[in-house]
This record gives structure tokens, C-alpha cells and sequence, in this order.
């Protein structure tokens, strides 16, 4: 199921990287936090299989904006990071 | 055979050699990507703002494909990944940064500048955008919103700054002279400043 634009996600909090060799794209400063989907950038091969020459399925990829004073508890109001996600470190929050 | 003891001459004419034989690349294709890489300076971005600024056509383009609008004017893109255009606005400043390594839109700004790569860039432009921007000397109007892009994964992202004031009626070659490769990734403003301004052409 692709996401729709301003859905609002979760970055899974998960450290796969604590569990053995991998490549992540998923930067550590957006793990567990919270941004909405700006759009789909497209499906492209997993980097994460396609690092290690596995066979690399196509995953969407999202434009997520993220609050950026709300990631450091510090900033201008209204600032933003935007980031590019695949989608299976997201999660549909209500 | 050591190959990191290896004269590298001799190993580069070996895989030059292979490709050929193989049927990978040959000479001719080498020597063109060769080509492509030496042009790919942020003389081509320059080139891409200043014709957004005066071809509104290709402005939508270039902010809906910004790999089909840099191929548009002969920018070799074929093979790299897409190039992504995020436009200012008169409230709206984007900057660019790749906090996991140094992903960057090099052909149309060439090789990355040094500091683009430090830890200390990539750390600060998400910890602290406008500290760092005040640093460059870059003062946002009050009331503009800055929007960093990180650019994690697949796709290359430029700035497309907004044209400065004063610059009516001037020439493409001479709106792309004022583009610096800090414009478009928006640590900086392009300005007529004292030395580069001109007689009119």
C-alpha cells in the first residue's frame, strides 16, 4: 500500500546496525520520530540487499517532513528537515 | 600479485584492457565518460538557474524532472541517479545536506567542496540551519522558513535560488556568472555585490 501525501509516520525505532553488518539510509537522528509524507519519490531497488549484492526488491521512497525544532528541542518554528524514506521504516500513526 | 603494490599505470591500461575484451566499455565510451566528468562543474547548475530565471517553461520542467531539464541542456545525466530541484520562495529557504556521507549533485555541481563533506557541516545543518547559515554570513529575511534537505538516499538535490533584484533584463551568461555553487546548495544568496556588478550588457 503506498502512502498518501500528508500521512503522518513514524521512523521506526530500530537499530539494525546493533545486530550485525548492514547499510541503512535511514539517518539515527529520525529514529522513532514522528513527520508526514510529502510524496513519493518513486520505488527503487532496497539499498540494504543491494549493498551486499543481494537480490534487491524495488521499495517506495518518500519525501517525509519532519518538525525540525521539535527533533532538538530547539530552533525556529517552522523550520523543517526533509528527508528522503523508503517505506518500510515508516509507520502509519492515527 | 599485490594490486595495491601494482604500478597503476599498468593497472589501469589492464582494466581498460578487460572492459574492452570483455565487452563492458570500450575506449570510446571511457574517453566520453572521461569528458562528461571534467565538465561537470557548477558552471552547468549556473547554467540550469539562469535559464529557469528567464524561461518560465523550463522552469517547470526543471522543478518537475530535474534530470530531463539538465539533459535538455546536453548535461550528461544518463546513469546517475535522479536530480531532485527544490525551488526558494520569496518564504521558503532550502539547504542541502547528505548527513550520512556526502551525496551531491556533481553533474551539475561537480565534486563536492571540502566542508560540504566535514562531520561538522553535516552535523550543524540539521542540528543548527541558521547558526551555520549566519556563519556563511547568509541572513534570512525575518519571517522566511528554512526547509534542510537530507539527502539520504537516492535521489542528488540543488537549490534553485530566487533571482536577485536588480538583474532585469540581463543576459543568461550573465545571470549564470553571478550563480555560485554555494547558491545551489543554499548556504549562501546570490547578490550583485560591488565587484561583480558591471555596465549593463
Amino acid at each position: 500500500m503506498r502512502l498518501a501525501s500528508g500521512t503522518v509516520v513514524r521512523v521506526r525505532d530500530d537499530w539494525p546496525e546493533t545486530r550485525g553488518p548492514c547499510h541503512i539510509r535511514t539517518p539515527h537522528y529520525l529514529r522513532g520520530e514522528s513527520g508526514s509524507v510529502l510524496r513519493h519519490l518513486g520505488d527503487f531497488p532496497n539499498p540494504e540487499e543491494a549493498a551486499f549484492a543481494r537480490p534487491a526488491p524495488l521499495c517506495p521512497l518518500y519525501h517525509v517532513r519532519v518538525d525540525q525544532p521539535a527533533l532538538w528541542g530547539e530552533g525556529a518554528p517552522g523550520d523543517a528537515v526533509v528527508v528522503e524514506l523508503f517505506g518500510h521504516w515508516l509507520e502509519a500513526t492515527p | 600479485m599485490n594490486l595495491l603494490e601494482a604500478d597503476s599505470d599498468r593497472l589501469l591500461a589492464a582494466v581498460r584492457a578487460l572492459l574492452a575484451a570483455k565487452g563492458i566499455m570500450d575506449a570510446g565510451e571511457i574517453a566520453a565518460r572521461v569528458r562528461a566528468t571534467d565538465e561537470a562543474t557548477p558552471a552547468q547548475g549556473a547554467r540550469m538557474v539562469a535559464k529557469a530565471w528567464t524561461d518560465q517553461a523550463f522552469c517547470r520542467l526543471m522543478l518537475a524532472d530535474g534530470t530531463r531539464a539538465a539533459e535538455s541542456l546536453g548535461i550528461p545525466m544518463r546513469g546517475l541517479p535522479p536530480l531532485g530541484v527544490l525551488a526558494n520562495t520569496p518564504d521558503l529557504h532550502h539547504l542541502v545536506v547528505c548527513t550520512l556521507c556526502s551525496c551531491y549533485p556533481r553533474a551539475v555541481l561537480g565534486y563536492p567542496p571540502f566542508w560540504y563533506k566535514s562531520a561538522a557541516y553535516r552535523a550543524r545543518a540539521v542540528r543548527d540551519p541558521r547558526g551555520l547559515l549566519a556563519e556563511w554570513g547568509t541572513v534570512l529575511p525575518s519571517g522566511v522558513t528554512l526547509t534542510v534537505v537530507d539527502s539520504t538516499a537516492e535521489y542528488r538535490w540543488m537549490v534553485l535560488p530566487l533571482r536577485p533584484a536588480g538583474t532585469e533584463g540581463w543576459s543568461e551568461p550573465r545571470l549564470a556568472a553571478l550563480v555560485r555553487e554555494g547558491d545551489m546548495i543554499g548556504v549562501t544568496i546570490p547578490a550583485i555585490s560591488a565587484t561583480r556588478s558591471g555596465p549593463a550588457c
